[in-house]
Parts: C-alpha cells; sequence; structure tokens
C-alpha cells in the first residue's frame, strides 16, 4: 500500500507544532500502526532527519503508553489501543493524521509524546486502599458477590492510556477517574475510604487542570478497554454522598 | 448546574400545561393567570406564589448562568482552548469528536438568556408589546402571535430549548447519579430526556402557531 | 576449547543461606536478622530502580516502614512497568481446591520445574510466602476471578496436577500491578517515596566496597542526575529483548543489571532463558514485537503441520490422513500438553524439516476445529473468546474458521544478577529483586510462579533482609564532588557523548535485529559448540561496527528516543556475548538450555548433574569473563530425569 501520513510534529512544549507530510509507498497490511512509524522513522533516520517520537512499551495493548488521535480519534478508527491497530485498517492512497493528546493537563514533551503525571497524582489523591504490608486478613475470610466483583474487575480494567480525555470536548478525566472510583466502590475492602477517596480524587482532578464533565460520553466511545459510562453517574452518587456526610 | 437547570425544566412543564389553556379560550387562561396571583390566599399574600416561583427562578437562573459560564471557561482550558476542535485533522469532523452536546449547550443557552429577557419585556412587563398591549394576558399573547416574525423568534428560541433539553435533561440526571448503563446510548434516560425535551418543545409551540395560523377561538 | 573465552575463578557459596529443617529456615533466619529501629527509619535512604511487582511491592513498603525510598523507571508512568503484561495468573499454595497441594508441593514442583538447578531454600521460601501474597493483593483491591459463592478461584495451569493458580481473567499481571502501583502511590502521597518517572538508570556508584548512588538520566530533558543512598535495589525486569523479538515491551534492557556487573556485579545463569511456544508468529521483517497467547490455548487446541513440507494448500483443504499431530505422536500421554520447552522444540524441529507452515515457514497450526466439533462454538468461544480476539486483530485472520499459526518465541530470562538468599548481590549494599535476579527458578521457570516471585521479593522478603543491612546506616553522606560520584557521572557522559559523535550509516535498530538474529539462531531453543562458537565471533564484529557506524540523529540533551534504544542494544551485545559463553561452558541441556550434544537417543534433553549442578556466577573480565561455581546440594528433594513420554 502506498499512503501519506500527515504527523504533528513538535520541538518541545514550548514551540509551536504542525502537521508535516510523510509518504510511504511499501506498506504492509499485516503492519501494526506503530511498525509503520518504526519504518517512517528508520528511513528520517538515514536521511538525517529527526525521527518522530511517539510512546510504547508493551505493543499489546495493555500497559496504556501509546496513544495519538488518528484522523481525529483518539487511537484511530478501531476499537483499541494504537499500538494493536493494523494497517489493514487503511486504503491504498490513504492520507492518515496523526496528533498527540491534546488537553492542558497533559502538556506535550515531543512530536506525539505528552505527559501523563496527572493520572498519577490523581490516584495519589486518594486511588487506593490502605492496606500496609503484612496487615492482611485471610484472603477468603471476605467473600465478594460474584456480580460486584465482575462489575469491579471490568472498571479495573483500565489502562491510564488517556484517551478519554483526549476524545472528552471539554479535556476531562472523569471516565479515568470514576473508573477506579468504582472498582475500588465496589469491593468491601473500599468502603472505609469511599468518601475520603472520592473527595480527594475530584478535588485533585480539577486542580491538575481537567475541565468538569457535562456527560458528553465521547470518552466511552474512545475507550480502548470499554469503560462503561455509569461509572460517571457511580462516581457523582458517591460524590454528593461524600459531601452530604462531611 | 444540573439541580438549577431540573428547577426550571421542572417550571417550564407546568408553565407549558399553562399555556396549553390558550386553547381553552381566554377566559379560561385569564383565569389561570390570576389563579396564580391568588394561590393559596390568605395564607400567601397576593401574588405571593407567584414571587416565591419568581424568587426560585432567578435563583435558579443566576446559579445556573454563573456556573455555566465558570464551567465553559475551565473546559475551555482544559482542552486546549479550542474544545472539541483542537484537533487539526479535518477527517471525522462529524465522528466522536465533534460534539452537538458543547455547541448546543453554550449558544443554545445565550439564545435562551436572550430570549427570556425578551420573553419577560414582552408578555410579563409588556414593554415591548409587538401586536399591541393589553391588561389580559390572553390578549398579549395572541397580539404577539399574529405576527409571523415574533412566532418564528419564538421558534427559533424554542428549538434551542429543545436542544438544551435533549442533552441538558440527560446530564442532569447523570450527573445526579441516575445512570446505569455502559454508554449513552443504552441509558433509559435518553428516551426520557428525548420526550421531555420533545414534549416541552412541541407543547410551547403548539400556541403560537395556533394563533398565527388562527386557530384558536 | 571453551576456556578460551573465559578463566575459572574461584567457587562461591551463598553464605546467608541458612540450614535447619527447611520449614523454618525463613522464620529462623528472620529472627537472626538485625532490625531497624523506626525512628532510624527516616534518616536512612534506599534508591529502588524499577516499579514493576517487584520495585513498587519494595517501594510500597519500605516506604510505608518509615524509610525514604526514592524511585526511578523508564515509563511515563510507574504503573506501566512490564509486569503489567502477564495474563495467566499466579501462584501461591493455598490449597482452596483440596486437591492436595501444600507449601511443599509447590516448593517440590519448583525445584523439580526448575531442572535441579535452583537452591531449594529460596524455592521453598517462595512457596512459604505465596500464600501472604494472595491475602495481601485482596486487602488491597486486586479484583481476582471469583465463585458464584463470593470465594476465590483458581485454575491449573502450565501443566501442574493442582489448581492453585489465581487469576483475574486474562489480565493478571494488570490486576497485581495496580493494586502494587496504588499501594506505591499511597506512600508517594504521604512523603516516603519520591516518584522519578522517564529516568532511566545508566550506571551504578560504589563507594568503598558498597552500592551507594546511581547515575540516571531525565529521558526528558536529557540530564545527566546522580543520586546517592544506602542502598540500592535494581528490580529491573529480564532482558529477554536481546533477541529482539520477543514476548518482552520494547523497552525491556538489561542497562540496570549489566552496569553494575561492569561494577563488580556477578551475573547468574545468563543462558537460561524460556520460550514459549504459543506466540503469534512473525509476519513481516518490520516486525517489531511478539505477541504471547495464553498456553491456555493448548487445553483444547491440536497442532499439526503438513506431513509432506511445502504444502501449500488452505489448511482445510489438507485432509486428516495428511496431517501430522507430532506432539500426540511423539508424547502419546502428554500429547499438546507438554512442557513449554519441548513444545518449542518440537515446533523448531519441525520447521526445520521445512513443514512450517505460514510466512517464512515458520509456523505450526493450532487447530481448534474439533473443540468445535466437540463442545460447540459457543463453549469455546466463552473459554477462549478475547484470545481468538486478539489473535483476528493482529493477523487479520478468523481463527474459528481456519487454525491459528503459532511459533515459539523468548519470553523470560531465568538469569539475572547473582544474589544471596538475602537477596543481596555479591556488591554490599546491591539488592537485586524479581526477574532481575537470577534466584529461585532455577534452569526453567513454572507459568505463573514470575509474578509470585516478584511480589515475595518486594513485599516479604526484601523489607526483612534489607533491614539487616540497613541496621549498620546511615553511612557516611556520599556528597555530589565525591569522586567515585564525580567518576561514575563522567563514564556516563562520556559513553552517551561517544555514542552521538559516532554518526555512522546505520540505525539502531537495524543493529538489534542483527544481533537478535544472532541470538535466535545460535543461542536459541538449540545451542550447539560450533553455533556458540561462531555467534561469539558475529556479536564481537557486529559490536564493533557499532561503536563505528551507528547513527543517532538529534542531540544528548533533549528528548531522544534513538539515544535511549542506543545505549540499550550497546549492553545487549555485551549480555549476548556472556550469554555464549555460558552457554558454551554449560555441556549439558537442563530447563530452559538446551545443548544438542547433550540428548538422549530419543532427543530428549540431558542433564550432567555430576559436573553442571552448580550456578555460573560470571564475573565482569572484559574479553574474558571469570567463572565462579556455586554448588548446589539437594538435601531434600531427589534429582530425577524429566520425562513426558
Ligand atoms: C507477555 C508475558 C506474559 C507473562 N505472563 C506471566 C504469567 O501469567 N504469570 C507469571 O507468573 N509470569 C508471567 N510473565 C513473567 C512476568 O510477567 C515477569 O517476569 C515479571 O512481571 C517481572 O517483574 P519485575 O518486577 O521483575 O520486572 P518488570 O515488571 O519488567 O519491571 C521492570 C521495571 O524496571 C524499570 N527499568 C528497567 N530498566 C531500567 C533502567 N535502566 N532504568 C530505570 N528503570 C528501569 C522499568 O521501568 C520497570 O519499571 C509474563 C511475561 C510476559 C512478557
Ligand atoms: C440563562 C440561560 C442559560 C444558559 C446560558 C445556559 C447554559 C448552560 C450550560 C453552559 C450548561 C452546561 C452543560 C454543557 O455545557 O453541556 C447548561 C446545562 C443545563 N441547562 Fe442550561 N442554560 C440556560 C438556561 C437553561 C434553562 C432555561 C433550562 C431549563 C429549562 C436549562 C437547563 C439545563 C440543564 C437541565 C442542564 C444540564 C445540567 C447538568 O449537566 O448537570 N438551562 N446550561
Ligand atoms: C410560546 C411559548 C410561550 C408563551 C406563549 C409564554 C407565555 C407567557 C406569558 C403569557 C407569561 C406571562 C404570565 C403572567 O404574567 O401572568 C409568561 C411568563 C414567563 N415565561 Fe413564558 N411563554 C412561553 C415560553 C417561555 C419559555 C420557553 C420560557 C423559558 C425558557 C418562558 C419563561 C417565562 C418566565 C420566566 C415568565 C415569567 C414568570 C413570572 O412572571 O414569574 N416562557 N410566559
Ligand atoms: S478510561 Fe479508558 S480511555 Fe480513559 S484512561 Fe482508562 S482505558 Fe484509557
Ligand atoms: S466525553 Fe467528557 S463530558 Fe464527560 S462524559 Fe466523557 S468526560
Ligand atoms: S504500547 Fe502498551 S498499550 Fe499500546
Amino acid at each position: 500500500m502506498k499512503i501519506t501520513v500527515r504527523i504533528w510534529r513538535q520541538k518541545n512544549a514550548d514551540s509551536k507544532g504542525k502537521l508535516v507530510p510523510y509518504e510511504l509507498d511499501n506498506v504492509s497490511e499485516h503492519m501494526s500502526f506503530l511498525e509503520m512509524i518504526d519504518v517512517l522513522n528508520e528511513r528520517l533516520t538515514l536521511e538525517g532527519e529527526d525521527p518522530v517520537s511517539i510512546d510504547s512499551d508493551c505493543r499489546e495493548g495493555i500497559c496504556g503508553m501509546c496513544g495519538v488521535v488518528i484522523n481525529g480519534e483518539p487511537h484511530g478508527p478501531e476499537n483499541t489501543t494504537t499500538c494493536q491497530l493494523h494497517m489493514r485498517t487503511f486504503n491504498d492512497g490513504d492520507v492518515i493524521d496523526v496528533e498527540p493528546w491534546k488537553a492542558a493537563a497533559f502538556p506535550v514533551i515531543k512530536d506525539l509524546v505528552v505527559d501523563r503525571g496527572a493520572f498519577d497524582r490523581i490516584i495519589q489523591s486518594g486511588g487506593y486502599i490502605s492496606a500496609p504490608t503484612g496487615s492482611a486478613p485471610e484472603a477468603n475470610n471476605l467473600p465478594v458477590p460474584k456480580h460486584d466483583a465482575d462489575h469491579a474487575f471490568e472498571a479495573a480494567t483500565c489502562i491510564g492510556c488517556g484517551a478519554c480525555v483526549a476524545a472528552c470536548p471539554n479535556g476531562s478525566a472523569m471516565l479515568f477517574t470514576a473508573a477506579k472510583i468504582t472498582h475500588l466502590g465496589l469491593l468491601p475492602q473500599g468502603q472505609a475510604e469511599r468518601d475520603s477517596r472520592v473527595l480527594g480524587m475530584v478535588e485533585q482532578m480539577d486542580a491538575e487542570g481537567f475541565g468538569g464533565c457535562t456527560n458528553i460520553g465521547e470518552c466511552t466511545a474512545a475507550c480502548p478497554k470499554g469503560i462503561p459510562l455509569d461509572v460517571i453517574s457511580r462516581l457523582n452518587r458517591d460524590l454528593m454522598g461524600a459531601i452530604a456526610r462531611s | 448546574m444540573a439541580v438549577s437547570g431540573l428547577v426550571m425544566v421542572g417550571y417550564l412543564l407546568l408553565h407549558m400545561y399553562g399555556n396549553l389553556k390558550v386553547f381553552s379560550g381566554k377566559a379560561a387562561f385569564d383565569e389561570y393567570a390570576h389563579h396564580l396571583r391568588v394561590f393559596g390566599e390568605p395564607m400567601l399574600p397576593e401574588n405571593g406564589l407567584l414571587w416565591i416561583v419568581r424568587v426560585a427562578l432567578l435563583l435558579a437562573i443566576v446559579v445556573h448562568f454563573h456556573a455555566a459560564t465558570r464551567l465553559w471557561a475551565r473546559n475551555k482550558r482544559a482542552s486546549g482552548a479550542q474544545g472539541g476542535k483542537r484537533y487539526h485533522s479535518n477527517k471525522g469532523r462529524t465522528g466522536i469528536q465533534r460534539s452537538y452536546a458543547s455547541f448546543t449547550m453554550r449558544w443554545g443557552g445565550v439564545i435562551i438568556l436572550v430570549f427570556i429577557v425578551y420573553h419577560l419585556l414582552h408578555l410579563t412587563a409588556n414593554i415591548i408589546a409587538p401586536g399591541g398591549a393589553s391588561d389580559s394576558p390572553y390578549q398579549r399573547v395572541v397580539n404577539g402571535f399574529e405576527i409571523w416574525w415574533v412566532t418564528v423568534w419564538y421558534t427559533i428560541a424554542l428549538l434551542a430549548v429543545g436542544f438544551h433539553l435533549w442533552h441538558g435533561i440527560w446530564s442532569a440526571l447523570t450527573t445526579l447519579g441516575a445512570n446505569r448503563s455502559s454508554t449513552r446510548k443504552a441509558s433509559k434516560l435518553t428516551p426520557l430526556a428525548w420526550i421531555i425535551a420533545g414534549a416541552i418543545t412541541i407543547g410551547f409551540l403548539l400556541p403560537p402557531w395556533a394563533i398565527l395560523l388562527g386557530l384558536t377561538g | 576449547m571453551t576456556t578460551d573465552f573465559f578463566t575459572l575463578g574461584d567457587d562461591i557459596a551463598d553464605t546467608a543461606a541458612p540450614g535447619g529443617p527447611i520449614e523454618q529456615r525463613w522464620d529462623l533466619h528472620k529472627f537472626n536478622l538485625k532490625l531497624v529501629n523506626p525512628a532510624n527509619r527516616r534518616k536512612i535512604k534506599v534508591i529502588i530502580v524499577g516499579t514493576g511487582l517487584a520495585g513498587a511491592s519494595a517501594a510500597a513498603t519500605l516506604g510505608e516502614a518509615g524509610y525514604q525510598v526514592t524511585s526511578f523507571c523508564y515509563q511515563d508512568s510507574p504503573r506501566r512497568a512490564h509486569s503489567i503484561a502477564a495474563q495467566g495468573g499466579i501462584n501461591a499454595a493455598k490449597n482452596y481446591r483440596n486437591d492436595g497441594d501444600s507449601i511443599y508441593r509447590l516448593f517440590y514442583d519448583t525445584v523439580k520445574g526448575g531442572d535441579f538447578r535452583s537452591r531449594e531454600s529460596n524455592s521453598y521460601r517462595l512457596a512459604q510466602v505465596s500464600v501472604n501474597i494472595i491475602d495481601q493483593c485482596v486487602a488491597q483491591g486486586v479484583p481476582f476471578a471469583r465463585e458464584y459463592g463470593g470465594l476465590l478461584d483458581n485454575r491449573s495451569f502450565g501443566g501442574v496436577q493442582v489448581s492453585r493458580t489465581f487469576y483475574a481473567r486474562g489480565q493478571t499481571g494488570q490486576q497485581l500491578l495496580i493494586g502494587a502501583y496504588q499501594a506505591f502511590e499511597r506512600q508517594v502521597a504521604a512523603g516516603t517515596v519520591e516518584d522519578n518517572t522517564r529516568h532511566e538508570m545508566l550506571d551504578l556508584i560504589m563507594v568503598d566496597g558498597r552500592a551507594r548512588g546511581v547515575v540516571v538520566r531525565d529521558m526528558v530533558t536529557g540530564e545527566i542526575e546522580t543520586h546517592t543512598a544506602d542502598a540500592v535495589v535494581l528490580a529491573t525486569g529480564g532482558y529477554g529483548n536481546v533477541y529482539f523479538l520477543s514476548t518482552n515491551a520494547m523497552g525491556c534492557n538489561v542497562t540496570a543489571g549489566w552496569r553494575a556487573h561492569r561494577r563488580g556485579a556477578y551475573f547468574g545463569n545468563p543462558c537460561y532463558t524460556q520460550i514459549h511456544p504459543t506466540c503469534i508468529p512473525v509476519s513481516g521483517d518490520y516486525q517489531s514485537k511478539l505477541t504471547l497467547m495464553s498456553e491456555s490455548l493448548r487445553n483444547d487446541g491440536r497442532i499439526w503441520v503438513p506431513k509432506v513440507g511445502g504444502d501449500t494448500r488452505h489448511p482445510s483443504d489438507i485432509p486428516e490422513d495428511e496431517r501430522d499431530y507430532y506432539l500426540e505422536r511423539i508424547y502419546p500421554s502428554f500429547g499438546n500438553l507438554v512442557p513449554r520447552d519441548i513444545a518449542s522444540r518440537a515446533a523448531k524441529y519441525q520447521c526445520d524439516d521445512g513443514k512450517g507452515v505460514g510466512p517464512g515457514g515458520l509456523g505450526v497450526y493450532l487447530d481448534f476445529a474439533s473443540a468445535i466439533e466437540r463442545l460447540g462454538r459457543d463453549a469455546v468461544e466463552a473459554k477462549y473468546g478475547n484470545l481468538f480476539d486478539m489473535y483476528a486483530q493482529i493477523t487479520g485472520e478468523d481463527p474459528y474458521s481456519e487454525p491459528m499459526r503459532i511459533y515459539p518465541a523468548v519470553h523470560y530470562t531465568m538469569g539475572g544478577l547473582w544474589v544471596d538468599y538475602d537477596l543481596q548481590s555479591n556488591l554490599k549494599g546491591l539488592f537485586v529483586t524479581g526477574e532481575a535476579n537470577f534466584s529461585d527458578q532455577g534452569a526453567n521457570r513454572l507459568g505463573a510462579s514470575a509474578l509470585m516471585q516478584g511480589l515475595a521479593d518486594g513485599y516479604f522478603v526484601l523489607p526483612n533482609t534489607i533491614a539487616n543491612y540497613l541496621a549498620d546506616s546511615p553511612f557516611e553522606p556520599v556528597p555530589d564532588d565525591h569522586e567515585a560520584v564525580v567518576e561514575a557521572r563522567k563514564a556516563v557522559e562520556d559513553r552517551v557523548e561517544k555514542l552521538m559523535s559516532i554518526q555512522g550509516n546505520r540505525t539502531v535498530d537495524s543493529f538489534h535485529k542483527e544481533l537478535g538474529n544472532i541470538m535466535w539462531e545460535y543461542c536459541g531453543m538449540e545451542r550447539t559448540e560450533e553455533g556458540l562458537t561462531k555467534a561469539i565471533g558475529l556479536i564481537r564484529e557486529l559490536k564493533a561496527e557499532f561503536w563505528s557506524n551507528v547513527k543517532i540523529p538529534g542531540t544528548a540533551g533533549e528528548f531522544n528516543q534513538t539515544l535511549e534504544r542506543a545505549g540499550r542494544v550497546a549492553d545487549f551485545f555485551e549480555l549476548g556475548e556472556l550469554m555464549c559463553i555460558d552457554a558454551l561452558n554449560r555441556a549439558e541441556s537442563c530447563g530452559g538450555h538446551f545443548r544438542a550434544e547433550s540428548q538422549t537417543e530419543e532427543g530428549e534433553a540431558m542433564r550432567h548433574d555430576d559436573q553442571f549442578a552448580y550456578v555460573s556466577a560470571w564475573e565482569f573480565g572484559g574479553d574474558t569473563p571469570v567463572l565462579h561455581k556455586e554448588h548446589l546440594e539437594y538435601e531434600f528433594i531427589e534429582m530425577k530425569a524429566r520425562s513426558y513420554k
């Protein structure tokens, strides 16, 4: 296949970026999207140009390190991560636009690489269960109804990639935050800190400069792990309850 | 935000019910307008209920407006100043990036605000009185809507209200924790919002158009 | 012959190892270890490199205990360490199934699975603390699979006969790591752990014979920084990426361990690599990594190749009697469920015979047709649906209607820095945990035991053993202008400058791929004296070319991903060489190391316990490393040959 990629090039956080077109002749449909970029980078390197900076690690759709906006959609047209997107999704002659996540809370580091440290700080503000090592009771002392466990698991599959923020017209981190609130809030172990967790995490989310959620729902559509939208309602219920009690 | 919005939705439902009395003729409508003012007497002073409602509405609108502008500013900052349009790619404009909601909520809200000011001057205070002022609320309404551009203007405003509520009702209920579905499409709240928003728009639009087309007594 | 490549040093022993009844060793040892007064802990600093299961759990635990922890990882968040990719599960001797499991059985399985090349004391301790791991993870909110009654579910994994594997759908590693990561972030919030992401360790700082700090590069600004502490812990994962193609993440590297090795730390058993039989085959030369599919597929899938090589018919057009279900044929009792190394090697032989299928003839079929017929499509979908989807996503083929193609791939490295029972390397104050050390898995690792080891080390072992060392600290502070610090920093700066100054004509990846090919060809599933000798020569040539002809664009003082890769590949050359030398020395077949010269008449692996029942601990020696042997003794489990016929 022959394709043209227009890639966002930006030297560093302070400079202005722009889309730069590159033509690729021998793209195999079996390549992953990132392998296509690898091939381009090999060529740029040999031509003495700066290769495109792009994050990835596991390339299995689980670490959440990769993620770019492809043709205006976070992680591209398929419901998967950027690393699991394959070129067979595209057609010969296509022009593909590639841009980084854009959100005030995710400053660009270089080209397609952004800083998602804000997510870690949201977790620091309550996204955990305080269980010092060694203090745990026997695991089966605490049965968890399978339904709750499955539901908690579903929310826990969030990989922290940030596509939800990139998709949200408000740049809100609500889906990410709500997924964690749901995961921990559904388990009996998570009850003791339920109020302080939601208060702390929401406050941090605001402090990081994420937008407010107005329930648009783009986040769920972009999420490669299909984190369901009702987690947001659950967060709101917890939040109202916590405010009422505090 | 959600609470203030829903207070207003509640008011609109009542208001619409009242407006539909236009179809029962002048007497019924004026009676209803009068009744509003003497409701609860002697426990409440004249206009008591009306004033309670007015204060509540004013409060709601102030809270709503304040929250809306702050949210708007914050979200603009958070999404890198351009909201849904911050990506340069011109592909997939209709895709998941370009949401109707952020557009209709904000500009729709502004249209509604302008409309409410006009509307109050027109039908409550009767300062602007296209078609002639009158002491009878019924007459004011009829006088106004017999003029085509008044009706068109009300229609535009009501479409704005409709869109605002289509998203707003869903959103408010979700914010209050009522959504239990994994996507918006699958949620029971989506049809609910549709029905209420549609009912309000159509319910409000019936009287003006009926008057314009001369269908009322 | 082989000794041309290395010299023989003195034997070594694990002096920290306790004696006595195996069940009591760990408890007695803990009792004998020195403690650190809680008030003193605040003054003691520990550097932990790596935030995988081994690193994050250690940082969280030491932070909670009150030490000042400084953590580093190369990803943009601690949560992305490669532990996240583990699918299958984690073992623990809970015996929730009442199927005869016990700590002793897990111990036995580990030692046997490791083909009698691991230490009994370590393996026993691992089995012992496995029980606490599950408790700890559940308390943190790890959403393990559960039964309808609300209790934890288990499955059997990797061919063992008891169900002792705990799992969270196909994402066990992710859920465990998120649990450890949350505990870690809680300590960051509490101020006991300082978190440095996008920082790569490039050297170890040794002061007066003790590990006292690290040199790191801030990957965003390119700045070289030095950090000092009272002890250094490396939890930097495995080095499978020396093969270029592996199931490891793109960034996995040996740099931290290798730099420590160059500063004097012994490298244990570098040649033991685990090759996993069920990976998605390579599709082209652009391939950047290989994807593992869970081993559980072999429970119902049947593996076959066409009977005659070069058969280009569509698999469904090949009639039953022209197919060779070779595992069922050769190993009638275990069939498709033979251990990983046997299944991998058998696939290689078929492909070497020209019977392989798919691009380049590097693949064999894994067929679910009879399972679908027997169980119905729905049942197969319920069991393996997500794996089938993953396969379809990557290959564009539908495994319900045509057989999957699979091929073995490098998956795990049993070797690593040598450590004693306390997880301390031969360098004082340098501790190594998780996959980065060599310690508990012997010559081969059981499925679902790596996660167990990482968490055992981080939550329960290291926090106790490191205290014994730290009881004498805080040590004399090391100022930034200390000569050792200045020297280490300068060494790193010089090396970076050297790499940037070459500006040759070849890309870093082209070197890495070539190195990977050499390693896979000669130091992969099957090794020979001739091949290994050849490989060492080839690697040396390639290394020389690298240092004169590599091209790295950009500058060192900025975000530069090519430079990051170049540094890692440079270390892989040296490691690859050592792996070949180690493999050459070990003229026996054991676990993940198969020497063609050492097999039975039926082609099975043959150990030589009389000559090789030792750990190879390599001391850095430039072109001629020094071999130290740590002899292994088995008091509790009798050494036996494996047989799966
Ligand atoms: C695909 C796959 C599936 C697996 N499935 C299973 C399974 O089902 N069950 C099982 O038990 N095991 C499984 N394993 C093995 C297991 O996942 C690993 O052995 C284990 O997770 C390693 O953990 P770790 O903490 O030692 O290292 P890792 O998780 O690899 O962490 C390494 C850390 O070190 C950091 N680091 C590395 N180098 C540097 C440097 N130079 N400077 C700074 N930081 C550095 C990294 O940033 C990272 O934080 C699987 C492995 C793979 C690849
Ligand atoms: C004064 C004029 C108004 C303005 C400027 C305004 C503006 C807004 C804005 C900006 C939002 C934020 C939601 C988003 O961006 O998606 C909003 C939400 C909402 N509005 Fe309005 N609006 C106005 C009048 C009204 C009226 C008259 C009603 C009802 C009759 C109403 C009902 C709602 C509801 C229900 C919501 C959803 C609240 C939530 O998401 O929690 N608004 N409005
Ligand atoms: C065709 C549609 C409408 C008609 C015919 C109509 C008619 C009227 C009339 C006749 C009054 C005066 C009642 C009185 O003074 O006794 C009134 C008041 C009012 N209307 Fe409407 N209205 C319409 C739509 C709307 C809409 C869409 C809104 C809000 C978004 C609205 C908000 C109000 C408010 C706030 C008042 C003032 C109530 C008070 O005085 O307390 N109206 N309307
Ligand atoms: S919620 Fe979905 S899109 Fe958002 S960070 Fe998690 S996995 Fe990514
Ligand atoms: S798209 Fe944004 S507005 Fe809320 S529902 Fe999702 S975070
Ligand atoms: S690289 Fe890990 S999710 Fe894509």
